[in-house]
């Protein structure tokens, strides 16, 4: 294509387009926004009315009280990803976007298992389970136990599939946050 | 002062001459700040009505347009021109009354979240929880409106708040405080010489240029541009006039009810320049495939629209004006051969010469509708502001009434507001008192904001309505016909009979003119008289039942297999 600097005319057949790229791969969006009444709503519309699908999405106050933070999880190979940042970007109440890179991010989520242990059955093997993934134990009672686990979606699911045939009542998960590695800021 | 009178204070300071708008018990303070502010104000009769006024004088003047209205059903009935300013991209500061604060959440009386509803149909907007934020908030709605990518934003005001004292004084700077927002205007320089090559490598071009262009004062930019690259030109239905109709690079509107010549040549293009355009269904047609060889630059001051329905070879980000101004210097510096286009206008001429704009005119009287905007193109000499409302005559208008300059053709592309036209006419005149402004409507769009007849009469607005009057809703009609085995249901609005309603007997009422035209031979100067009638006139003019539109390409056709 010749360098850019030059006068030299271009090859219309070289030119490449640069948007709407579908990337296939999970997407983690965290986003600095201002924290005023309806930013939540500004944003979930946003991707509702633009057909945007939301895997996960956590929010919660940062060091700074006039900013939220927010993670948006979101499937790549549905949505071209440009489009769902660009839009985000003319909320006036979003300061801030960055599409983490995988390599370069922890991202953690925290979940709390229900399990059920009729009359003590099964309960030292979930124990066992629970030490494995690392997990704690936050309440007992003779029936049932809650287990505090926190992790990469993927162990937060591997010990999902591991306590099913104990009698899992319920389980609640918060949604990813993360991180950028290293000393720059997110 | 009171946070009311603060408000008149900043309206004046944005340089406001004009509000629209209509008062209710929310917004009483407002309305007494009113008594001494020293603002004009135009009642109108319904704040759909005023929220189209506002956008009539918006887009004419190119100023940021002001539209008050009460809570709850003033402020939903504000929701129709909100959204059409959103889809148009045009400046308007819409400023809500809200219940008292101890009353929100409660389903108080008239009572409505304006700002949870207009969410997706505004470009940004405030809630105001402390008086002392009113003058801040008005001055930042004022900045997102008119900066950027314009459109409408909203300020809810609730009525307690807005009576308050608050520590202003006429005069005092305010600080905006909107980090989140920073257009960006320049265009990145690398991007802009890129453009520039492919320009000047490009055999079979086409400028098409968008509204954008016209937001940015960019005209006189696109027109150079044009001289100096000797391209074809074609201006979507938000940007005609920013390039002149009549003229040798001119190929006429392109899209659904576009010329061929505009479509054919889009879609044999090997590159398309998009200036301030947004690619819309009604463009493009079947998107994929759309202009199949080509490559794209697509320059936008919305970074999200580019990309969005097209792929962009070459993005701009940036202000139409700034980014050709510094282009057209570059592609001059580069050598080029205009021979290089030759064949590409040789191939634009034969398609012009096949497939001129056409139709069959009567052998009697009977008016066709084209015929009619013809006619009215030659009783104004060309020189008037036309607004329109939306459907067949809208289309005939933006095809057959070649507008030379911008900011002369007003109508509702995005949304398709069938209402738009008289209330934007008002508005316009407003703006430009000394301009003929003209209303191209149907029988069906008229009848959904017919009360503002009464403003007009009331403000003295000398506007002229010309209803094109088949005595059906036409463009259902018509794909009725064409798509629904003409099977028609529900758009005939005439009782040959007993005929509703009487347009003469309507006008009389209002105090307007009423004038009925049905004969072809003397349209021409019956128009001119008419239009030379002091005060608002409307036309009723009587044309061919069932004209259909054409050329169209078909829903989900592509641009190639265009009709008619």
């Amino acid at each position: 294509m010749g360098d850019p600097g030059t006068k030299e005319v271009l090859s219309l057949a070289e030119l490449q387009a640069s948007a709407r790229l579908r990337t296939g791969r999970k997407h983690v969006l965290s986003l600095v926004v201002q924290n005023r009444p309806g930013v939540l709503v500004r944003i979930s519309g946003l991707f509702a009315r633009r057909g945007f699908n939301i895997n996960s999405l956590s929010v919660g106050p940062t060091d700074d009280d006039n900013k939220s933070r927010i993670t948006i999880t979101i499937d790549g190979a549905n949505h071209p990803i440009d489009q769902v940042t660009k839009q985000l970007h003319k909320l006036v109440n979003v300061l801030k976007i960055r599409d983490l890179e995988p390599e370069d991010t922890v991202a953690r989520e925290l979940a709390l298992f229900k399990v059920g242990v009729e009359n003590g059955a099964g309960r030292a093997e979930v124990l066992q389970i629970c030490n494995i993934f690392r997990g704690k134990v936050v309440d007992i009672t003779k029936r049932s136990l809650v287990i505090e686990v926190t992790g990469t979606p993927e162990k937060i699911e591997a010990l999902e599939e591991m306590l099913l045939p104990f009698g899992l009542i319920e389980m609640m998960r918060t949604g990813e946050i993360a991180i950028s590695r290293g000393r720059d800021e997110t | 002062m009171r946070a009311v009178d603060a408000i008149m204070e900043c309206l004046k300071a944005e340089g406001v001459e004009v509000v629209f708008g209509y008062p209710g018990g929310a917004n009483l303070p407002t309305y007494d700040a009113f008594v001494d502010a020293g603002i004009r104000h135009v009642l109108v009769r319904h704040e759909a009505g005023g929220g189209h006024a506002a956008e009539g004088y918006a887009k004419s003047t190119g100023k940021v347009a002001v539209c008050l209205g009460t809570s709850g059903p003033g402020a939903t009935n504000l929701v129709t021109p909100i959204m059409d300013a959103m889809m148009d991209s045009v400046p308007v500061v819409f400023i809500t009354g809200q219940v008292r604060t101890d009353l929100l959440g409660t389903d108080g009386f008239q009572e409505a979240d304006i700002l949870g509803i207009t969410m997706p149909a505004v470009k940004h907007s405030w809630m105001i929880t402390d008086p002392a934020d009113i003058p801040q908030a008005i001055h930042e709605a004022f900045h997102v409106a008119g900066s950027g990518r314009p459109g409408p934003v909203v300020v809810d005001i609730p009525t307690d708040l807005s009576k308050a004292d608050i520590p202003y004084e006429v005069g005092d700077k305010v600080p905006l405080d909107l980090p989140g927002y920073q257009p960006k205007f320049e265009g990145n320089a690398k991007q802009i010489r890129q453009a520039a090559r492919a320009l000047a490598a490009a055999k079979r071009p086409v400028l098409y240029v968008g509204g954008g262009a016209i937001s940015a004062g960019a005209e006189a930019e696109v027109r150079e541009l044009a001289r100096v690259t000797g391209f074809p030109v074609t201006c979507t239905l938000m940007a005609l006039g920013a390039y002149p109709a009549p003229d040798p690079q001119w190929l006429g509107m392109p899209g659904m009810h576009g010329t061929r010549t505009a479509n054919y040549s889009l879609d044999e293009a090997d590159l398309i320049f998009s200036i301030g355009a947004r690619f819309d269904d009604r463009i493009t047609g079947k998107l994929s495939e759309f202009a199949p060889n080509a490559k794209f630059i697509h320059l936008d001051i919305d970074p999200a629209e580019i990309g969005k329905n097209v792929p962009a070879h070459i993005p701009i980000v940036g202000d139409a004006k700034q980014v050709l101004s510094k282009l057209i210097p570059e592609y001059e510096s580069l050598e080029t051969e205009k021979s290089r286009l030759d064949e590409w206008w040789e191939r634009i001429h034969a398609w012009q010469t096949q497939y001129p704009l056409t139709y069959t005119d009567s052998e009697d009287s009977e008016i066709k509708p084209q015929f009619a905007i013809r006619a009215l193109y030659e009783a104004t000499d060309g020189n008037a502001i036309i607004t329109s409302d939306v459907g067949q005559h809208q289309m005939w208008t933006a095809q057959r009434y070649d507008f030379k300059e911008s900011r002369t053709w007003i109508n509702s592309g995005g949304l398709g507001t069938m209402g738009f036209g008289l209330p934007a006419a008002l508005g316009a005149q407003v703006g430009n008192p000394d301009a003929l402004v003209v209303c191209v409507t149907g029988d069906g769009s008229i009848q959904m904001n017919i009360q503002e007849m009464a403003t007009a009469t009331q403000e003295g607005l000398p506007v002229k309505v010309v209803i094109i009057n088949n005595g059906y809703l036409g463009m259902v009609r018509q794909w009725q016909e064409l798509f629904w085995e003409k099977r028609y249901s529900h758009v005939d609005l005439r009782d040959v009979e007993n005929e509703c309603p009487n347009w003469g007997k309507l006008a009389d009422a209002y105090g307007w003119t009423g004038v009925r035209l049905e004969k072809k031979e003397t349209l021409v100067e019956d128009l001119r008289a008419a239009l030379a009638t002091p005060g608002p006139v409307m036309v009723d003019l009587r044309v061919a039942r069932e004209e259909n539109t054409y050329p169209m390409i078909s829903p989900g056709a592509a641009a190639r297999d265009m009709v008619g």
